[in-house]
């Protein structure tokens, strides 16, 4: 399937991969992050369960240095 | 000197906030934040790297939340909307974390902040339950609507964003002061320790910068510098100064006993 991911179209292997094991495809585990998918924040206690669905869009987003 | 900058319900003893970025690597961030005395930094909210490396470092692990109050802000954002968007994703972050730096910016040029952009966003986060410190101009009704509205401070600028060229207008800085009944902080255009403790001096409950740390040459000793202006500036003002006086005919040392 195919998800866009921060703005970039993403090839997926499989279908139904939930968001917990995206972040572990994307070398993201144990990072501190939060995930926005088709415009809602999904929780972080919901990533085990939340499914990915072909041309969803996913925001991954963290705290960078800033003023 | 034992007095606190409430914000929000909480004190913190450090009148000066700074920000993260601009920093060559995140061992100069911290060594300079330490230095700087700072309690509560700021941090930007932003689309993770696709495709790093596990275990790259990242900015969290050099500043512990057990250590440091953390203020996600909007930077980047010109829209109350995607102000919005952003905070309620960094409260998603940081575990429910309510106290939020807003700016909505107006123009990329300048970096000149949107005050109606920044009103609209104040509404909704406020309503929303979120601790807002909101960036604005150094207009005085603005400042004091966005208080109405229930912002927790109000952080005027001194001059625009990264400029370092100072306090600009010290008297609607005063106006700003002398009308609000939340903490006043100065946001931005402070260049050095100078202009911080002239903040200070003003009335101001506390200054938050960045550029003028970071790309100061020796970040480290500027930051140690603000910390002193900062607590200069405050003691200063709590003492209240000398009236001015053109000329005084009341020299310092006594005008009986001379010789001869």
């Amino acid at each position: 399937m195919q998800i866009f991911i921060n703005g970039k179209l993403k090839q997926l292997d499989g279908e139904n991969m939930t968001i917990s094991a995206l972040v572990l495809t994307l070398n993201l585990t144990g990072k501190r992050l939060a995930v926005e998918k088709n415009g809602e924040i999904v929780p972080r206690s919901l990533f085990l369960e939340t499914k990915l669905r072909d041309g969803d869009k996913l925001e991954i987003i963290g705290a960078v240095g800033g003023g | 000197m034992n007095e606190h900058l409430i914000i929000a319900g909480k004190a913190y003893h450090s009148r000066l906030l700074v920000g993260t970025g601009k920093y060559k690597d995140f061992t100069e961030t911290r060594a300079a934040i330490d230095a700087s005395g700072a309690q509560i930094v700021t941090v930007a909210i932003r689309r993770v790297n696709i495709g790093q490396t596990a275990g790259e470092p990242s900015l969290l692990e050099y500043l512990p939340p057990e250590e440091f109050t953390y203020l996600p802000n909007t930077a980047g954002c010109y829209s109350a909307d995607d102000a919005v968007r952003t905070l309620r994703l960094a409260r998603e972050l940081l575990d429910g974390h309510k106290l939020v730096k807003l700016e909505v910016l107006g123009d990329p040029k300048t970096l000149y902040p949107n005050v109606i952009e920044t009103i609209a966003a104040a509404k909704v986060l406020v309503k929303d339950g979120f601790d807002v410190m909101v960036y604005t101009s150094d207009d005085p009704i603005i400042a004091k609507q966005l208080e109405e509205i229930g912002c927790c401070a109000v952080m005027p600028l001194a001059s625009l964003i990264g400029s370092g060229m100072g306090i600009l207008n010290p008297w609607n800085l005063q106006i700003i002061i002398e009308n609000a009944k939340i903490p006043v902080l100065v946001d931005a255009g402070v260049g050095c320790a100078g202009d911080a403790a002239i903040a200070m001096e003003l009335g101001c409950d506390g200054v938050l910068m960045n550029t003028a740390i970071a790309a100061a040459r020796d970040p480290i000793m500027m930051a140690g510098a603000m910390k002193k202006a900062i607590e200069a500036g405050r003691e200063s003002f709590l003492a209240g100064r000398m009236p001015k006086k053109l000329y005084s005919a009341s020299p310092s040392s006594p005008t009986s006993g001379m010789i001869g």
